[in-house]
C-alpha cells in the first residue's frame, strides 16, 4: 500500500449522477494496478476515505468512475482539473484473470461496469475476448458503452425500463442472447449479483461492496462470513469466488 | 538540533518513543508490515482478543461522523490460541519494540484465563485489559462502568500475570478517575484511557441506525479534548503510568497528551484515514520538541500548569 497525491486531469459528468475522473499518478508511483483493485480517496471535510474501484490505468493515468451516492462523492464531483487528491493505493485482491482460459462473460450492473473495463483490457492482453453484458435502470444512466465497444468486444445491454437493449435485468439479456462462457466476472448491486449466481451454472467471481473503515485490512470494519471463514471485503476481497459466497 | 530523547517507560518496559497504534486500529501489526517500517513505532497494541474466536457484529460496522467515526466491529478476533501461537511469533520476527496484547472477556474466569495465556507468551511485553468495549453485550464495557467490577477484573488478572497489566478504561462513566483509582488500588500497573464513546447515527431515509448493531463506539479527532481532560483528571488522582488515547492525530496532540499526564500515547481512528500517521508523528517529534525547548519527553509528563 502506498500513499500519494494524484492530480486531476479531467472530471467529466457521465450518465445520470456519475462522473469520470482521470488522475495523473505521482512520479514516484511505481505501483501496478490489477483489474478489480481500488483506491481510497481522502476528501477535505470527511473523516473516512472513499473507496473507488479502478476503471482504467495506462501510462500513469488512473481513471475512476464514480457515482454520486452521498455527500462525499458529491464533494468529489465538484473538484476541478489541477486539484490534488490524496490516495491510498493499490488496495484489494483484484480479479483472477487466469481463471478465464478460453471465454468469459463480464457482467456489470450500473456503476459496477467500471472495474470490468480494465478487466476486459487485461483479458484481451491474455488472448481471451470476453463478452460484455451491462445492466442499467435506464438508457440515461448507461456508462462506458463506447469504451467497451472500442475494445472490439461484443456488448449486450439490459435496462429496467426498456429504453435500451433488453427490457429487464442482465439475466434477461443473458437468456435472450443465449450467452455462454467458460467463466464469468460480475460487479454490481448485491441483488443483481445474487440473481446472476442463481442463473449461471458456470464458475465465476464477484466484486463486492461494503461500508469500509481503513480499506486496507487492519480495522476489520467490512468483514463478511464466507465458506472459508470470516473475510475482509477490502483486503481478502473485494473479489470473491462464487463458491466462497454464502448468499441465499 | 541537539539529539532529542523520545524514550519513555511504561511500568518498567522501555519504548524508543511514546507512539503506539491503539488496539483495533492496526490489526495485529502484520497487516501493515509491508507498508511501513513497524520498528519506528514505540509499541503496538494488538487487536482485542478473547478466549474463543469471534466473528463479531453484522455489517455495516462503520458510520462516518463529523470529526470521527463510529465502529461496531464487536471484537472480531481469532482467539487467544491464534494470538499466542501465530500472530505474536509472526510479529516478533519483524518487530522489536513493545508488543501490547489487548484482552477482552465476558466473565472474570475468561479474563483470567486469557490473560494467563498472554502472560505465558514470550513475545508479549504488556497486557492491556479491555473492560470498555461498547460493542459486545453482557461483558466488555459492563466491567468498566463501575469501580467495583473494574477492581474485580484487575484483581483477577493480577493473580495470574507477571507482566505489567494496564486496564483500558471506558469514558462512558460519571468519573473516570474514580474507576482508575479503583484499578490502581486493586493492583493495576497502569491505565489506558480512553476507549470509544458510545454513539449512534440514523439514516433518516430508512429511519434506521447506520450501524447494523444499532450503536457503536465513537472515536476520532472530535473526542480529543474530552479524552485529554479525562487523562488529566485521572493522572492527578493516580500514580501509575497512563497510556493516553482518544482523537490523537498529530505530534502536537502527543505532546498535549503527555503534558496532561500520559507516559505514552495511543493513536486510534486516525490510522484508518492515514495508516502512515504514527510513522509521520515519530518523524515529526524531534523537530517539534526542539521548537518547544523539550530535550526529553519524560520531562513533560503531567507538567500542565492548571
Amino acid at each position: 500500500m502506498n500513499k500519494g497525491n494524484f492530480t486531476i486531469l479531467e472530471n467529466t459528468p457521465l450518465g445520470k449522477g456519475c462522473f469520470r475522473l482521470v488522475l495523473q499518478a505521482p512520479e514516484e508511483c511505481r505501483a501496478e494496478f490489477l483489474p478489480g483493485q481500488f483506491v481510497q480517496i481522502s476528501l477535505e471535510g470527511f473523516f473516512l476515505r472513499r473507496p473507488i474501484s479502478v476503471c482504467d490505468f495506462e501510462e500513469g493515468r488512473l481513471t475512476l468512475l464514480v457515482k454520486k451516492t452521498g455527500a462525499g462523492t458529491e464533494a468529489l464531483s465538484g473538484l476541478k482539473e489541477g486539484d490534488s487528491l490524496n490516495l491510498l493505493y493499490p488496495l484489494g485482491n483484484g480479479f483472477d484473470c487466469s481463471s478465464a482460459t478460453s471465454s468469459a462473460l463480464l457482467i456489470g450492473g450500473g456503476i459496477g461496469a467500471a472495474p470490468l473495463l480494465y478487466l476486459g483490457k487485461a483479458l484481451l492482453g491474455r488472448g481471451v475476448k470476453p463478452t460484455v453484458v451491462l445492466g442499467f435502470n435506464s438508457a440515461c444512466e448507461a456508462v462506458l458503452l463506447e469504451d467497451f465497444r472500442s475494445l472490439g468486444l461484443d456488448l449486450h445491454i439490459a435496462t429496467m425500463d426498456g429504453t435500451l437493449g433488453t427490457k429487464g435485468f442482465v439475466t434477461d439479456a443473458i437468456r435472450e442472447h443465449s450467452l455462454k462462457a467458460g467463466y464469468f466476472y460480475c460487479c454490481g448491486p448485491t441483488p443483481m449479483m445474487k440473481a446472476v449466481r442463481a442463473a449461471l451454472g458456470t464458475d465465476g467471481e464477484f466484486s463486492l461492496e461494503e461500508r469500509m473503515g481503513c480499506g486496507a485490512g487492519f480495522c476489520y470494519g467490512c468483514s463478511i462470513q464466507t465458506a472459508r471463514g470470516p473475510k475482509r471485503v477490502c483486503e481478502d476481497g473485494p473479489v470473491f469466488k462464487k463458491e466462497d459466497l454464502l448468499w441465499n | 538540533m541537539e539529539l532529542k530523547d523520545t524514550k519513555v517507560t511504561l511500568a518498567g518496559v522501555s519504548l524508543p518513543n511514546p507512539v503506539i497504534p491503539a488496539s483495533g486500529t492496526f490489526g495485529f501489526g502484520l497487516e501493515l508490515k509491508d507498508s511501513l517500517d513497524l520498528n519506528l513505532l514505540g509499541g503496538i497494541s494488538l487487536k482485542g482478543t478473547t478466549l474463543n474466536p469471534r466473528y463479531g457484529n453484522p455489517t455495516p460496522r462503520i458510520a462516518e461522523c463529523e470529526g470521527g467515526m463510529i465502529n461496531s466491529v464487536g471484537l472480531q478476533n481469532p482467539g487467544i490460541d491464534a494470538l499466542v501461537n501465530d500472530k505474536v511469533p509472526a510479529l516478533r520476527s519483524c518487530f522489536h519494540n513493545a508488543v501490547i496484547a489487548n484482552i477482552s472477556g465476558f466473565s472474570l474466569d475468561e479474563y483470567r484465563e486469557c490473560c494467563r495465556r498472554a502472560d505465558e507468551c514470550e513475545g508479549i511485553d504488556i497486557i492491556e485489559v479491555n473492560i470498555s468495549c461498547p460493542n459486545v453485550h453482557n461483558g466488555g464495557m459492563a466491567f468498566g462502568t463501575s469501580a467495583k467490577s473494574a477492581a474485580e477484573v484487575t484483581a483477577a488478572v493480577k493473580q495470574v500475570c507477571h507482566k505489567p497489566v494496564f486496564i483500558k478504561l471506558s469514558p462512558n462513566v460519571t468519573d473516570i478517575s474514580e474507576i482508575g483509582l479503583a484499578c490502581q488500588d486493586a493492583g493495576a500497573d497502569g491505565l489506558t484511557l480512553v476507549n470509544t464513546f458510545l454513539g449512534m447515527r440514523i439514516d433518516i431515509r430508512r429511519r434506521s441506525s447506520v450501524i447494523a448493531a444499532g450503536m457503536g463506539g465513537f472515536s476520532g479527532r472530535a473526542i480529543f479534548p474530552i479524552a485529554l481532560r479525562m487523562v488529566c483528571q485521572t493522572a492527578r488522582k493516580c500514580s501509575i503510568p497512563i497510556m493516553g488515547c482518544g482523537g490523537v492525530a498529530s505530534a502536537e496532540d502527543v505532546i498535549e497528551m503527555m503534558m496532561a499526564g500520559a507516559s505514552a500515547v495511543q493513536v486510534g481512528a486516525e490510522n484508518l484515514r492515514n495508516p502512515f500517521v504514527c510513522e509521520e508523528i515519530v518523524h515529526r517529534l524531534p523537530a517539534l520538541m526542539d521548537s518547544l525547548g523539550i530535550d526529553s519527553l519524560t520531562d513533560i509528563i503531567g507538567t500542565v500548569n492548571r
